[in-house]
């Protein structure tokens, strides 16, 4: 195959250095005619919609090997017509780059590293100290007027979270008494 | 909106294909400007001399939408007697205490309101205060201040107290000539944009006006919005196809994360949250939770039904369906309130969860401060932020002014699973909820927020005992069904809370349908029928080509699936689209129904020649001619008779730090603005010949808010590889920076250093007769989170001044030094701070 006039006359680099664009046929090889994209390998799709700005913007979440192998645009959707700019193509790096965290980490006091803890542990340590610092903060009253809050607990986020989620926090840190809960809409 | 919103852009270059003409008004020169058929410089913080001239415009030479105006806006209602304008009282409304620092704002009032408005409850109206300091305006999120739904009015438009001549007299001095003093926008540039927009609004066609929500970084940000709803009225430009005022919201879910909120001054749905002084019960909070006519008319229904979702069948008539079990607030407890808490140390323990504020709040000092300061921090993010590092690597090490064994938080870090490996919706800046798929599951630790905070709740379930104190979380209903190996709660059984259940157990349909008696649950009101029929409605998704071009069948749009709010006002008074053209919702008169491409927004059967019976109530009280039905009175305000801690109309203030002074009033910024005078919070002195430039701040496209999300991807990093200061030849010139140099930024807060970008992009402006040099700087840098490309905080140059309504700092116009070079090392940084900080 590799061989004679008839594969000379077809090599892109000789197309191209005989006057073809090389932005047309002329780019072809036999490999690049072989070429598949990922998405035709994927296991699953999942609809999804980008995480950046308010636009909504709908993307196919492609998964091969349990991994995220692509994240296109959704062409469905009547908001962005397959479209997404540089984060959203951008977006399977947000999911896949090495600087992703997937570890606990734990600062004890005074600590000068970080140090490894188990989630389990960590969820209890936090619930712990939920429940100490709310007690030790309590108010049950303020000038007067009942209040039954702490102002020992703060919480910041949830702009970047799901409808679902912002809904448990709310209900959580009200149940708690806890109202200093604020998000970037603040900002 | 091209830089910040690339694929919402696309639908203004299709307009403009379509004969658009786009105006970009910006203190840069974006990818905006770049397509747009005219692009306007404007000096930062000067947009209501522009947006006010506007106005001053259309109402002298009388070029409102006339039948519009007067069907569908307060224009002929009469102001009382006792209201007293800026032009009075040299740049204060009447009401204004300066104690305080704040309004009264009963003189603002509608003539007769005293007799009117007896369902009027007195607090609201008299408690400029105590509503301003719960930043009670941000419950207009969905609706207006209460009001009297009936008030004298001259429809002639001629008695010196309707709103109408109240409005003429106060713009009267935002001229064209006022715009190229302080906006150096000139004479005729201003009159081709005033062309523009009026010849582009009325029957047969409609203007918009979108922003990106920089035009809330001021003191006067809520005025802002409020200036441009005026026009937008007076041209007859809402509720209409193509008109209205589009915010473009930032980040994936800021409209749901505001809707059901984690904000401190509201529950779900806007209603506000119970204060302590106001609210003892049940029925004193429901008598000022909101107006009694109009759709908050059922404000009750809203609240029980909420109350039912959260405390299930321990929620009874008897004990007030569990209201007080609602903590209550006494006063400001917003974002940075509660960092001058830290800092003095009330606040022991924080959450910080997707979010940044290390390097993405203003003074970003003063956060780092409260940081160091907690007993327990838990950050939840996808990389080690800036807010997680702070005590290893945060400026304040490299100054001195921290030593990282002398700090005493504890903090957690939990990595969080991305978007793609859990289930749920985001709602999208035009109210459209988004049902997202779960690709795979999330590695290692990462987990939900939506787990984290199911199996927080449950532990801490476990621990509490039987004290008065823990019967809120004893009884709370936290119940939900847990899949998989890490025990993922059900998102779907959380959605379908939200969107609420009837007597039978079955979803309801809409929230019309919700009852005050305590027989239907509902977790956000506005919400109700994103599960109608047991169905997500969240996940359709029916290609847009197979649908019209509203699209509803894609995702779910509150309320009520209606993509267009108060698209009554799409039809004139009669029910008839206002033209052909623009036709969008009508009233059907052999049906007896209103029809059109969208949910009308409307009582589908409320005939347009129907008028409220006399006391009529909710929204039985709204004649078939009122169109804004979240309103009392059904009308869109052009004046504010109640509901802004600054004024019932938009005044130019100069922002708190301004090189100009304001030419309009002797008074200089708003005067109900939020400042914090301690240390940790220093301000620039206005007029200050040390910090002689404007700064503003922005996005790029390439980079998402502090960069915890863009900075740490290869692409990304490589498309803008480093932070730079935008500067004007002329301004290079007569500094001697050199593009591609350093630059050193200063402000009393710190200094910082910045690649030098000399571009024509940013135009030197002549303000006042003088040259104004602004100053641009993308904020999206940090010295953390992973990132493949770091640089110097931008946000740690900004002042902690708010807007009173909302609490929002102003990162949008301030003002600095610029010298060339890089910015000092060590202590010698703080001596250089000390230096300018002494004059």
């Amino acid at each position: 195959m590799a061989g004679g006039k008839n594969w000379i006359s077809r090599w892109p680099v000789f197309r191209q250095l005989m006057g073809e664009s090389g932005r047309g046929d002329a780019a072809r090889s036999a490999r690049t005619d072989a070429l598949r994209p990922r998405t035709e390998k994927a296991d699953s799709v999942a609809r999804s919609i980008c995480p950046y700005c308010a636009v909504g913007c709908g993307q196919l979440v492609y998964v091969k090997d349990g991994r995220v192998s692509q994240i296109e645009g959704d062409p469905d959707s009547p908001i962005s017509r397959g479209r997404l700019c540089p984060k959203g193509s951008a977006s399977k790096q947000l999911v896949t780059h090495p600087g992703r965290q997937t570890q606990v980490l734990y600062r004890r006091p005074h600590g000068t590293e970080w140090e490894r803890l188990d989630l389990e542990t960590a969820m209890d340590m936090i619930a712990d100290r939920v429940v100490r610092t709310r007690r030790e903060t309590w108010q049950q009253e303020d000038e007067g007027k009942v209040v039954r809050r702490t102002m020992g607990i703060a919480s910041l986020g949830g702009a970047t979270l799901d409808n679902e989620e912002n809904y448990l926090m709310k209900k959580l840190y009200t149940a708690l008494g806890a109202i200093q809960v604020e998000n970037q809409a603040r900002i | 909106m091209a830089e910040c919103h690339p694929v919402g852009f696309q639908w203004v270059v299709e307009a403009r294909a379509r004969g658009a003409k786009v105006f970009h008004i910006d203190p840069r020169f974006t990818r905006t400007s770049a397509i747009a058929d005219r692009y306007i410089p404007i000096r930062a913080g000067s947009d209501i001399v522009l947006l006010g001239a506007l106005v001053n415009h259309v109402l002298t030479h009388e070029l409102d939408f006339r039948e519009y105006v007067l069907a569908y806006t307060n224009a002929s209602t009469i102001v009382s007697e006792d209201f007293q304008d800026t032009e009075d009282l040299d740049g204060l409304f009447s009401g204004f205490d300066p104690e305080t620092r704040a309004y009264d704002p009963s003189s603002w009032a509608y003539e007769g309101t005293e007799e009117a408005a007896a369902g009027l409850r007195g607090e609201q109206l008299e408690g400029g205060r105590h509503h301003a300091e719960a930043a009670g305006a941000e419950q207009y999120g969905s609706g207006g201040a209460p009001a009297p739904s009936k008030s004298p009015t001259d429809p002639t438009l001629t008695h010196p107290r309707c709103v109408y001549q109240v409005l003429k007299r106060h713009f009267a001095r935002y001229t064209p000539e006022l715009v190229a003093e302080l906006c150096g926008i000139s004479p005729e540039d201003f009159a081709e944009l005033a062309d523009a927009i009026t010849a582009n609004s009325g029957r047969e066609r409609t203007t918009a006006w979108a922003y990106a929500v920089g035009w809330t970084q001021h003191t006067v940000g809520a005025q802002y919005i409020r200036t441009a709803s005026i026009l937008q009225l007076l041209l007859g430009n809402m509720g209409r196809p193509g008109g209205g005022i589009l915010a473009l919201r930032g980040h994936a879910s800021i409209q749901g994360s505001t809707d059901i909120p984690t904000l401190f001054n509201i529950l779900p749905g806007y209603l506000p949250m119970p204060h302590a002084h106001r609210h003892e019960g049940l029925d004193d909070y429901l008598s000022q939770a909101g107006p009694d006519t109009g759709f908050w008319g059922r404000k009750r229904s809203y609240t029980v039904s909420l109350l039912k979702a959260w405390w299930g069948d321990a929620a009874t008539e008897e004990n007030d369906f569990c209201f007080d079990y609602l903590p209550r607030l006494t006063g400001d407890h917003g974002h940075y309130t509660t960092v001058m808490g830290q800092i003095d140390g009330t606040v022991k323990g924080y959450f910080v969860v997707g979010e940044n504020p290390a390097v993405g709040s203003s003074g970003g000092k003063a956060q780092r401060l409260g940081l160091a300061n907690l007993d327990w921090l838990v950050v939840r993010d996808l990389t080690l932020v800036e807010t997680a590092t702070f005590w290893k690597d945060g400026p304040e090490l490299q100054t001195g002014e921290m030593r990282t064994e002398d700090i005493a938080t504890e903090v957690f870090f939990l990595p969080a699973a991305s978007h793609v490996e859990k289930e749920g919706t985001f709602t999208n800046t035009q109210r459209l909820l988004q049902w997202r798929e779960k690709a795979l599951e999330p590695p290692g630790d990462c987990r939900s927020d939506l787990s984290f905070y199911y199996h927080l709740g449950k532990r801490i379930r476990q621990r509490v005992g039987d004290d008065e104190i823990d019967r809120p979380l004893r009884e709370l209903t936290w119940d939900y069904p847990e899949h998989g190996e890490q025990r993922e709660p059900s998102g779907e059984a959380v959605l379908r809370e939200i969107n609420g259940t009837g007597p039978d157990g079955r979803t309801l349909s809409a929230y019309t349908e919700l009852k005050a008696d305590g027989s239907t649950r509902c977790g956000c009101w506005i919400y109700c029928g994103v599960y109608a029929d047991e169905v997500n409605q969240a996940a359709r998704r029916k290609p847009g080509s197979e649908q019209t071009w509203v699209a509803p069948e894609w995702g779910w749009a509150w309320p009520a699936n209606r993509r267009m709010l108060y698209n009554r006002a799409s039809a004139d008074p009669e029910g008839r689209p206002w033209s052909e053209r623009k036709a969008y919702i009508w009233w059907d008169a052999d049906k007896g129904e209103w029809t059109g491409h969208d949910v009308p927004d409307f009582e589908k059967n409320k005939p347009p020649d129907y008028l409220p019976p006399d006391g009529a109530l909710a929204e039985a009280a709204l004649a078939g001619t009122d169109p804004f039905i979240m309103q009392p009175d059904g009308r869109g305000w052009l004046y504010a008779p109640a509901g802004l801690a600054d004024g019932p109309m938009p005044a130019h203030y100069e922002p708190h730090e301004s090189p100009v002074r304001n030419p309009l009033y002797g008074q200089q910024s708003n005067p109900a603005r939020e400042i914090y005078p301690r240390a940790e919070s220093p301000y620039n002195p206005p007029e200050s010949p040390r910090f002689p430039h404007v700064l503003t701040t922005y996005r790029l496209t390439e980079h998402h808010t502090a960069g915890a999300m863009s900075r740490p991807l290869a692409h990304l990093a490589e498309l803008q590889p480093a932070l730079f200061c935008e500067v004007s030849p002329l301004l290079a010139a007569e500094l001697g920076l050199v593009n591609g140099g350093w630059a050193t930024i200063v402000t009393t807060r710190t200094a910082i250093e910045a690649r030098v970008l000399v571009t024509d992009r940013v135009r030197p402006l002549r303000i006042q007769g003088r040259v104004i040099h602004q100053i641009g700087l993308p904020y999206h840098w940090g010295w953390g989170s992973g990132g493949l490309t770091t640089g110097d905080a931008v946000n740690d140059l900004l002042p902690i001044v708010l807007d009173p309504n909302v609490y929002i700092q102003e990162g949008k116009a301030v003002t600095c030094d610029l010298r060339p070079g890089r910015r000092p090392r060590g202590r010698a940084l703080l001596d250089l701070i000390e230096e300018y900080r002494r004059g």
